[in-house]
């Protein structure tokens, strides 16, 4: 069974703009993303997984994206070194939280920016990262050095697509859904050389967060808006959950940010 | 041109940012060395690349090297140049840094500062206190002067070749040999003086006595005239020749007017006497016994004579340096502005001026020995031109080619 670490919606809002999906004259309704958070709380509950809570605190809107935590990797934690001043007052209590639940804490020198499972992801044995927007090259080579695995660094160019996990997202059997205008020509490659098999998200469907989804196993949460992937995804046996997402992708975020694995790997 | 030296770790193999970043390097006009890698054997290993990149100018290295550091370049640390102090005067400490002609830079305290001159087979003293860097030559050195020792901290930037072809000296190292054309080459290279007298370039003449035995002397006293040649560099036996010519009308008892010369060896003995009893080549002008011949021009047109000496000669002539380091040192003074320097038929002077020529000074070497050749042209690889050929045709149609355009263009007056 997964364990997974949420976060409630309850100081969630747009305070600031850090990526090109928020615009604080246009707010989020904070009803409506209780109401979609959750949505998105009862399906992982129906569904073969733990959930967690850690407690929102005031001022840090974008708690609630808990993948930007850090990265979990057997009882390992790798705290976020947020790139925006606006994230950085949530490190420490993330931090707090998994060294009371048992987890070692490893961080990063504090000069490499990375915003844990946002921008890392593992596909089979490689744990692929993004970086420019978010995080820093210079972190990936840390976090290869602390894990003992290979990272494969992919350039991002797209804005609205900051993070890796808003147009990759590798599955199970050892494919990989992805929305490849988002990287860089030699990022393109060296996916292709180290996925297996890789399912293109159409470009309308991306800009919904298509890849912003859950994978437990044979069950996939994601945003609502991409019937094309989930007839892709269904035919290959999979079981999709669309919800709706609107308010969080207002912050740029949905199902898959809202979430963070503990751990994503086995150490 | 200038560089810098970029590391990268990680999987940059499996990422392909190594073809990434060297990709990105080319496509941007700058160019790249490898100078170390380290494939990682397992696939969870990291590699390690050490890549050493140049651009024209320093702006677009920067420019570049900030992009990279995106790709996570990063600036290899330097370290400050090793110093030892010389044992002795004269004697610099074991394992001493040996110049090239290429300008070169030494760090210490974290910066870096040029060595003045570029020179070549020297060691380099560093100044603490003034902060400076000085190319060195063994007289120069005294006991206790700081000397960097090793390779560490020394960085050379070569001269580049040119990428367009705008004058005769941007093909690199051409060579002519015997067999081929030289008159294309030969009023290129005229036009080249002639841009060089215009833009106040310093030409410096490298002569053999070869040139007045086969009677090219008056080519070379015509270029002189017509202001192309600021310096001389000669042996006492290019001046005795060319004195006996003009006082004579032999030298070295040739007579170059005659099919079929011969005799009157004496002719050169006496004519060096004539020009120590007048006090010098310049007094024998003044006085009207030395009024022809190449000696009498520079004389006239004001151009600096170097002459040295070497163990066959006879007198010497007044003026001549017979103390070879002495000589040296004037050499390298004199030489230290040239722009353009013509080596002609003269082995071993030519090969001591070309060691000691900078990098940039565009180079001419012509001589009958193509071994000659190749060996002077070989200190200047992108600036220098060989022509395996016989000084005098080489004399006669340059001066034909520059003074042709002299009366085709307004006549200067250059005589001082």
């Amino acid at each position: 069974m997964r364990e997974l670490l949420l976060c409630p919606p309850d100081h969630y809002g747009i305070e600031y703009e850090i990526n090109p999906w928020m615009s604080r004259a246009r707010g989020a309704e904070a009803a409506v993303a209780q109401e979609q958070w959750k949505g998105l709380y009862e399906t992982l509950s129906k569904l073969d997984c733990k959930i967690q809570l850690i407690a929102p605190q005031p001022k840090l809107p974008d708690m609630v994206f808990t993948a930007n935590a850090g990265l979990t990797v057997g009882k390992k934690f790798i705290p976020s070194n947020f790139r925006h001043k606006e994230r950085a007052g949530e490190a420490p209590h993330f931090a707090k939280w998994m060294e009371e639940h048992g987890y070692e804490i490893s961080w990063l020198p504090s000069n490499l920016y990375f915003e844990g499972e946002g921008d890392a992801l593992f596909g089979g044995d490689a744990l692929f990262c993004g970086y420019k927007f978010r995080s820093d090259i210079q972190s990936h080579r840390a976090v290869a050095d602390m894990l003992g695995c290979l990272v494969i660094s992919v350039e991002l160019v797209d804005p609205r697509f900051y993070h890796l996990d808003t147009c990759f997202c590798p599955l199970p059997d050892g494919a990989a859904v992805w929305f490849p205008a988002a990287f860089d020509e030699y990022g393109q490659r060296a996916i292709r050389e180290h996925v297996r098999e890789l399912i293109d998200v159409r470009p309308e469907e991306a800009a919904h967060f298509s890849c912003n989804a859950i994978v437990l196993d044979r069950d996939i949460v994601l945003p609502e808006g991409a019937p094309a992937l989930v007839a892709s995804l269904k035919d290959r046996g999979y079981r999709c959950h669309e919800l709706p997402m609107t308010e969080f992708l207002k912050a740029g975020g949905a199902c898959k940010c809202l979430t963070m694995f503990m751990p994503q790997r086995e150490g | 041109m200038v560089s810098e030296t970029i590391e990268l770790r990680g999987h940059i193999i499996d990422s392909l940012i190594l073809p990434k970043v060297l990709d990105q390097i080319l496509t941007r006009g700058a160019n790249f060395k490898i100078r170390e890698i380290k494939i990682g054997k397992k696939r969870a290993d990291q590699s390690f690349a050490r890549i050493e990149v140049s651009a024209e100018t320093s702006d677009t290295l920067d420019e570049l090297v900030l992009r990279l550091r995106q790709h996570g370049a990063e600036v290899a640390e330097r370290s400050d140049a090793q110093l030892a102090k010389a044992p002795a005067n004269g004697v610099f400490p074991h394992d001493f840094y040996v110049t090239t002609n290429q300008q070169t830079f030494v760090r210490f305290d974290g910066k870096e500062i040029e060595v003045r001159p570029a020179m070549m087979d020297s060691a380099i003293a560093v100044d603490r206190k003034k902060r400076s860097a000085r190319a060195v030559k063994f007289f120069d050195v005294k006991k206790g002067d700081e000397i960097v020792v090793g390779h560490q901290g020394v960085r050379v930037v070569p001269v580049q070749r040119a990428t367009s072809h705008t004058d005769v000296f941007q093909f690199i190292s051409t060579t002519i040999a015997a067999d081929e054309p030289k008159s294309a080459v030969i009023r290129e290279l005229a036009r080249e003086l002639e841009r060089a007298r215009t833009t106040k370039g310093k030409i410096a003449i490298v002569g053999g006595p070869a040139i007045v035995r086969t009677g090219a002397g008056e080519r070379l006293a015509r270029l002189i005239e017509l202001g192309y040649v600021q310096r001389l560099f000669a042996g006492n036996a290019f001046a005795a020749y060319d004195i006996e010519r003009a006082l004579f009308g032999t030298s070295l008892g040739m007579d170059s007017e005659q099919a079929f010369p011969g005799g009157g060896h004496e002719n050169h003995m006496r004519a060096i006497n004539i020009i120590r009893e007048c006090g010098g080549i310049a007094a024998a002008v003044e006085k009207k016994i030395l009024t022809s011949g190449v000696m009498h021009a520079c004389v006239r047109y004001h151009v600096d004579i170097v002459l040295t000496g070497s163990i066959r000669d006879e007198g010497p002539i007044p003026g001549v340096t017979t103390d070879i380091v002495e000589a040296q040192k004037i050499m390298r003074d004199k030489l230290a502005d040239v722009t353009h320097a013509l080596l002609l038929g003269t082995v071993q002077h030519s090969l001591a001026v070309a060691a000691m020529l900078a990098p940039t000074v565009k180079t001419v070497c012509v001589d009958i020995d193509p071994t000659a050749v190749a060996r002077a042209v070989e200190h200047q690889p992108f600036q220098s031109i060989g022509l395996v050929t016989d000084v005098e045709p080489f004399l006669r149609e340059l001066t034909d080619c520059v003074a042709s355009s002299e009366t085709a263009g307004a006549p200067l007056t250059r005589k001082k």
